[in-house]
């Protein structure tokens, strides 16, 4: 357990986002692999046994969602999912301007293993320098005759093309960056269809994150087995952790899963600033309840045990709060991006997430009154499982979690009128 | 009869540069996004004049195309300062001090967010997390990413730019 780097190997190297430099650790020799010596249903089968799973936030098996995609003769379409905008992750932005040739590998990977010959790679338009370096390795990978038609001799064309968001949380989410890629406002879709019958152009569509994507190079090279090896028993692998707030070294780590959350916090990345103490953590992105400093001792960086604790492992992005921080206004905030952030589709959502938004600034400017705690828990059945897209549940993580574990904090801000930090 | 487009309503690059990006998809309406930033790179926003050119580009209502580019933050609909600073104010810049860095900006420019300064050179918002939050807090000024930012920074960066 701890730190180990697979997806990281490369990052750090002088002029990592090269092609010489790619290639001098072997790089595209396992897409040479997967085209001339494995069979797609062979990709995706190691990808099954490997134990990948989604590393966007809801954590579905890779390969199991690949092998959703009918074998029929009609257009199909890889979607790498590079929007990143749930706030605290920072992630795959490491991949995409330190390591563009890992990912365009697992991308032409994955597209072969579902039968695709066109890929997207749908970056958030704050990313221009990471599309930029995306749309330069295409070039020179293009150039080498490792992608475009006739992919290294061997036949099939892959084609990968970058294409720029502009600004809409909502368009992370599969079905609205669907509709966002076909130049459409960003809703999400009613499912089913599932892309994976009637994506992108009515196609099947398999939309994965990028670093999930990335790490298929490594499952083609040593084998699904191989990779099943690290991580625990249930969660395998390894997973890039976002680590941001109030640590001495916040930044992108790779752990192995089942990595101890404390660990992660007191020794990788250096330990509470100016010896504070800690308060709480969102442990998976600003979507995930929050969980105190008592809840996260002992328990492990994977999927089940974040989930044992009330929480989610998410996209790995630990948002850390130390004792100075004010609860109340930072759910207030959290409340606020997803009011920003709803498109506005589904009442519950619309309507909710702005209520949140009046309720919780009436108690940050010390208007706040008692009654007020008991409508916003109770929007957990005003919009809990009632809305057409997983946003309108996100937008419940912080604000239950927050009022529920930090109830006291609240009932002061009601009671004096004042916040008891002086924030 | 067909059309017709006036080319010279961007540059040539420009005019080029969306060719381009429509024949990259199959499905032409797709590199909409797409020819929204392009133009806007060109003329810094995107006024009804430039909504109706590109509705004719992709033989779409203009409504249509003003509805899409309304959804997306990153299209300014209205005309903005040279400079267009945005601020992250989302929790991990929140409680790495965001709020400081947006005040002082505010007093150094003597405007509010959502204001420009007559000159027109700075135009200030707040935005969400922009990806930056190990290097907290951060703001982005046009297509550029300024991070772990204190005033003194934030000073050095402003008088820098011309
Ligand atoms: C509101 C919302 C925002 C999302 N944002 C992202 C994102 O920025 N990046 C991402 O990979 N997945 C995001 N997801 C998850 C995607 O819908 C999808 O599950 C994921 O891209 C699938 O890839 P994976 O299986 O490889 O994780 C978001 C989901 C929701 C509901
Ligand atoms: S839940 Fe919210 S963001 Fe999702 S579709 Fe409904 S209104 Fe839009
Ligand atoms: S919260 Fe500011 S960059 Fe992520």
């Amino acid at each position: 357990m701890g730190e180990y780097k697979l997806l990281l190997a490369n990052v750090d190297k002088p002029d990592s986002e090269k092609l010489e430099t790619y290639r001098k650790s072997g790089g595209y020799e396992r897409l040479r692999k997967a085209l001339f010596e494995m069979k797609p249903e062979e990709i995706v089968e190691e990808v099954k046994k490997s134990g990948l799973r989604g590393r966007g936030g809801a954590g579905f098996p890779t390969g199991l969602k690949w092998s959703f995609v009918p074998k029929t003769d009609e257009p199909k379409y890889l979607v790498c999912n590079a929007d990143e905008g749930e706030p605290g992750t920072f992630k795959d932005r490491v991949i995409i301007e330190k390591d563009p040739h890992l990912l365009l590998e697992g991308i032409a990977i994955s597209a072969y293993a579902i039968g695709a010959h066109e890929a997207f790679i749908y970056i958030r338009g704050e990313y221009e320098y990471g599309a930029q370096v995306l749309e330069r390795a295409i070039k020179e990978a293009e150039e080498a005759g490792i992608l475009g038609p006739n992919a290294m001799g061997s036949g099939y064309d892959i084609k990968i093309t970058v294409h720029r968001g502009a600004g809409a949380y909502v368009c992370g989410e599969e079905t609205a960056l669907l509709n966002s890629l076909e130049g459409r406002r960003g809703h999400p879709r009613i499912r089913p269809p599932f892309p994976a019958s009637k994506g992108l152009y009515q196609h099947p569509t398999v939309i994965n994150n990028v670093e999930t994507l990335a790490t298929v190079p490594f499952i083609v090279e040593r084998g699904g087995d191989w990779y099943a090896s690290l991580g625990t028993e249930k969660s395998k692998g390894t997973k890039l952790f976002s680590i941001s707030g109030h640590v001495n070294k916040p930044g992108v780590y790779e752990l192995e899963l089942g990595t101890p959350f404390e660990e992660l916090i007191y020794e990788i990345a250096g330990g509470i600033r100016e010896g504070r103490k800690l308060k709480a953590v969102i442990p998976g992105g600003s979507s995930t309840p929050m969980l105190t400093a008592d809840e996260i001792k002992g328990v492990k960086l994977d999927y089940e045990s974040l989930q044992a604790a009330g929480s989610m492992l998410g996209s790995g992005a630990v948002i850390v709060m130390d004792e100075t921080t004010c609860i109340v206004k930072a759910v207030y905030r959290m409340a606020k991006f997803y009011a920003h952030e709803s498109c506005g589709q589904c009442t519950p959502c619309r309507e909710g997430t702005r209520w949140m938004v009046q309720i919780l600034s009436r108690i940050v400017n010390g208007k706040g009154r008692m009654e007020d705690l008991d409508v916003l828990l109770d929007m957990k059945n005003i919009m809990g499982g009632n809305c057409l897209c997983p946003l309108g549940d996100a937008a419940l993580g912080p604000l239950i979690s927050g009022i529920t574990k930090f109830r006291d904090e609240f009932v002061e801000h009601i009671k004096t009128g004042r916040c008891p930090l002086g924030g | 009869m067909r059309a017709v487009i006036d080319k010279e309503f961007v540059s040539e690059a420009t005019w080029n540069k969306i060719q381009d990006l429509m024949s990259r998809y199959p499905d032409r309406r797709s590199a909409l996004l797409q020819v929204l930033h392009a133009v806007q790179d060109e003329k810094g926003y995107l006024d009804m004049e430039a909504i109706k050119w590109i509705a004719k580009l992709f033989k779409l209502p203009p409504a249509e195309v003003y509805s899409v580019a309304s959804f997306y933050t990153m299209f300014n609909l209205k005309k903005v300062g040279k400079y267009l600073i945005q601020v992250c104010t989302n929790i991990s810049c929140m409680i790495n001090g965001a709020e400081d860095i947006v005040r002082h900006i505010e007093k150094k420019l003597g405007i509010k967010v959502g204001e420009t300064t007559p000159d027109g050179k700075f135009t200030l918002i707040t935005v969400e997390c922009l990806g930056s939050c190990g290097k907290a807090p951060a703001m982005m000024i046009n297509k550029d990413y300024y991070e772990n930012l204190t005033p003194e920074k934030v000073d050095a960066i402003l008088d820098s730019l011309k």
